[in-house]
């Protein structure tokens, strides 16, 4: 019998990634780990980490990579992309870094249409410091910052970024997956692959919203979250394509 | 060597250049405003990279990027822009990446005015930002020395793998002189970044992460006391200042900056007058040149004076702690965009003989 | 013919795969990994598909498919 899957060939072999059972973030790694494998592009690689959960794979991931400060990870790609265009420039942030305190740099990048792919991790709360909502916090939803549920006379609706980004001219390829099951799972890994081809092409700017479990924060089995994620979380962020620009 | 008469935000961004700059990011802000303007010209003819960010804050991390990748970069703005870039600084910092820093300061706090002062003193000396780090600091007092400094601060960058801060004022920035531009680096004598530049994997494969994150106190310590050390190198051999007429001063005039060059002013005038002035002016506000304090005859020295435009006075608390009680200190002082003159530093002496 | 291999010490017992295999055929053991987890395992080979569902939905890819 022959292998028909296996680990991605350059991360770490002997311990996995920091994230708890059944986050996301696992998922989402393994995704852009696959295709920078799929396009031989580890070694021209250049990740920019957000302050976050998101960073946690630091040590497990074995690809040059750069600490953002919190929300600055779409200047710092900005920058280096540009001045060192043989890199090949992800930057990976968590919603509390992409969305809240960062969205100022999330959309000039996108707005400068800057030849870099932005995987954006939505798990609706800011998950390393231990819950607190995040503008991507659904409504009804809970967090130990809204601790009787996201209102929206106090707090205002969820950011839907995915939509935010898909409006402004420049960016090529924007679109929201979902990491709860094998079926949205092998559509991220298309959506992924779709967007690092971009970048690998010079063609430009393309953002990939992933919606991602957090049972820590959810306070749910990871079983639970998938259920969740159907019943409510696909709701608040409806799945799909919403720029594709050929 | 070319001799050019040109503004000082301009001979500023032209000496970055010929150091070898090839990254600039920054943003709008009085009075250094020239600085990116010429820049987004200028860089893209030397193959360089010019990014004006979407605020102080992007701008400082485009550059903390770029220069982990080895490119040397600069940003520039005034007071409330350092404000906004403090984190970025702190980033540079702790994650030992060389990039220059050029204030071009104005009246504060908060909007304050468009006009000179010296009231980022302590930010720019002590604490650029939280985490107790210090950046060299070096204060031209003219556009001649704008330019020198501003192409010295890469070589020193470099050398320590740190954050070089120039502090200027709006009135350097925005005056024009006749200077000396320093000549056109050729890159390929730059030193070899390939031993830290994150963005180069090992030879053992291995990839290199650039993280200011420290999971243990231990280790964080340990840079801490890495940086403590350099900084003791810095107060050891890189001390810097200038001294006028001194040897036989029973008064003595400290400042930094425009404020040295008023007060050489009124040095002189009162020379004329037969009154025995002197003058110590701080070039290195970070090693601040304790020795100049340190080897004068205080039984000779009357009174000192401590010349500078911020009220409360920044620049007279490290004077007062190099002078160590050995002398009254008098200060005088202008802020908030009110121009030190030569008049005040005479009416001044003349009042305490 | 077809079979998995679940890498002890990289499973965090999230029952993901448990939940995901159309055979039903992936259970939490009572082997514990260094972390204290118990590690999924599988338990009828002959059944197994090869179909690679548990390994895409595993969130640390602790899972290797033969076929």
């Amino acid at each position: 019998m022959e292998k028909v899957y296996d680990k991605v060939s350059f991360t770490s072999k002997t311990s996995p990634t920091g994230y708890c059972p059944g986050c996301g973030h696992g998922t989402a790694h393994k995704l852009f780990a696959s295709a920078l494998e799929h396009f031989n592009l580890r070694d021209k690689t250049v990740l920019i980490y957000p302050v976050g959960c998101g960073g946690l794979a630091m040590p497990w991931i074995n690809v040059n990579v750069i600490g953002a400060a919190h929300g600055r990870a779409g200047a710092i790609a900005t920058a280096i992309k540009r001045t060192n265009p043989d890199n090949f420039v992800i930057s990976y942030q968590g919603d509390g870094d992409l969305a809240a305190i960062g969205t100022a740099e999330t959309i000039h990048a996108a707005n400068r249409g800057e030849n870099i792919t932005v995987i954006f991790i939505n798990n609706a709360n800011f998950g390393m410091t231990g819950g607190q909502m995040a503008p991507t916090t659904m409504l009804g939803q809970t967090a130990t910052t809204a601790q009787s549920g996201r209102s929206l006379e106090e707090h205002g609706a969820p950011l839907r970024m995915a939509e935010m980004i898909a409006t402004l001219d420049a960016p090529k390829y924007v679109a929201r997956f979902a990491l709860h099951d094998a079926k949205n799972i092998l559509k991220a890994q298309q959506g992924i692959m779709k967007a690092v081809e971009l970048q690998v092409k010079g063609e430009g700017y393309s953002f990939v919203e992933l919606l991602s479990m957090c049972p820590t924060n959810w306070k749910k089995s990871p079983a639970d979250c998938a259920a969740y994620m159907d019943e409510a979380v696909l709701k608040a962020f409806p799945l799909g394509v919403f720029k594709d620009v050929k | 060597m070319s001799k050019e008469f040109i503004k000082g935000n301009e001979a500023i961004a032209e000496a970055a250049v010929r150091a070898g700059c090839r990254f600039f990011a920054g943003y709008p802000i009085t009075p250094q405003n020239e600085v990116p303007e010429y820049l987004s010209a200028r860089l893209p003819e030397v193959g360089g990279h010019f990014i004006q960010g979407e605020s102080e804050i992007a701008s400082v991390y485009m550059v903390f990027g770029v220069a982990a990748t080895g490119i040397r970069s600069m940003t520039s703005s005034s007071g409330p822009g350092f404000a906004l870039k403090a984190e970025g600084i702190s980033f540079l910092a702790g994650g030992q990446i060389p990039a220059v820093l050029v204030n071009v300061s104005r009246g504060g706090p908060a909007i304050g005015t468009i006009e000179p002062a010296q009231q980022d003193y302590f930010s720019a000396v002590h604490a650029p930002a939280p985490g107790g780090f210090r950046c060299f600091v070096l204060a031209p007092q003219n556009v001649q020395e704008a330019a020198d400094f501003v192409y010295e601060a890469f070589d020193i960058a470099d050398k320590y793998r740190t954050p070089v801060y120039v502090l200027a004022d709006g009135m350097i920035g925005n005056m024009m002189e006749v200077v000396e531009l320093p000549k056109m680096r050729d890159l390929a004598d730059l030193p070899s970044n390939d031993s830290w530049r994150f963005n180069k994997y090992n030879d053992d494969g291995t990839a290199r992460i650039l993280s200011t994150y420290m999971p243990m106190g231990e280790l964080m310590q340990n840079k801490n006391k890495e940086m403590a050390a350099m900084y003791e190198t810095w107060e050891k051999e890189e001390q810097r200042w200038e001294e006028y007429m001194i040897d036989d001063a029973e008064y003595i005039v400290t400042a930094y900056g425009s404020s040295a060059r008023i007060a050489k002013s009124a040095v002189k005038e009162l020379r004329a007058e037969g009154i025995k002035v002197g003058l110590i002016r701080a070039i290195t506000l970070y090693p601040f040149p304790k020795d100049a304090f340190d080897k004068l005859d205080y039984t000779k020295v009357k009174k000192m004076f401590c010349a500078e435009m911020s009220i409360p006075g920044q620049y007279i608390y490290d004077v007062q702690n190099a002078v160590l009680g050995r002398s009254e200190i008098i200060p005088i002082q202008t802020s908030g965009g009110v121009i030190m003159e030569t008049d005040m530093v005479v009416a001044a002496v003349k009042e305490n003989l | 013919m077809a079979k998995i291999e679940v890498d002890k010490e990289f499973c965090k017992s999230c029952g993901l795969c448990v939940k995901e295999c159309p055979k039903q055929i992936i259970k939490i053991g009572r082997t514990v990994n260094s972390k204290g987890y118990n590690v999924a395992e599988q338990t009828d080979e002959a059944q197994c598909t090869g179909c690679k569902l548990c390994a895409i939905v595993c969130p640390d890819m602790a899972i290797t498919v033969y076929k």
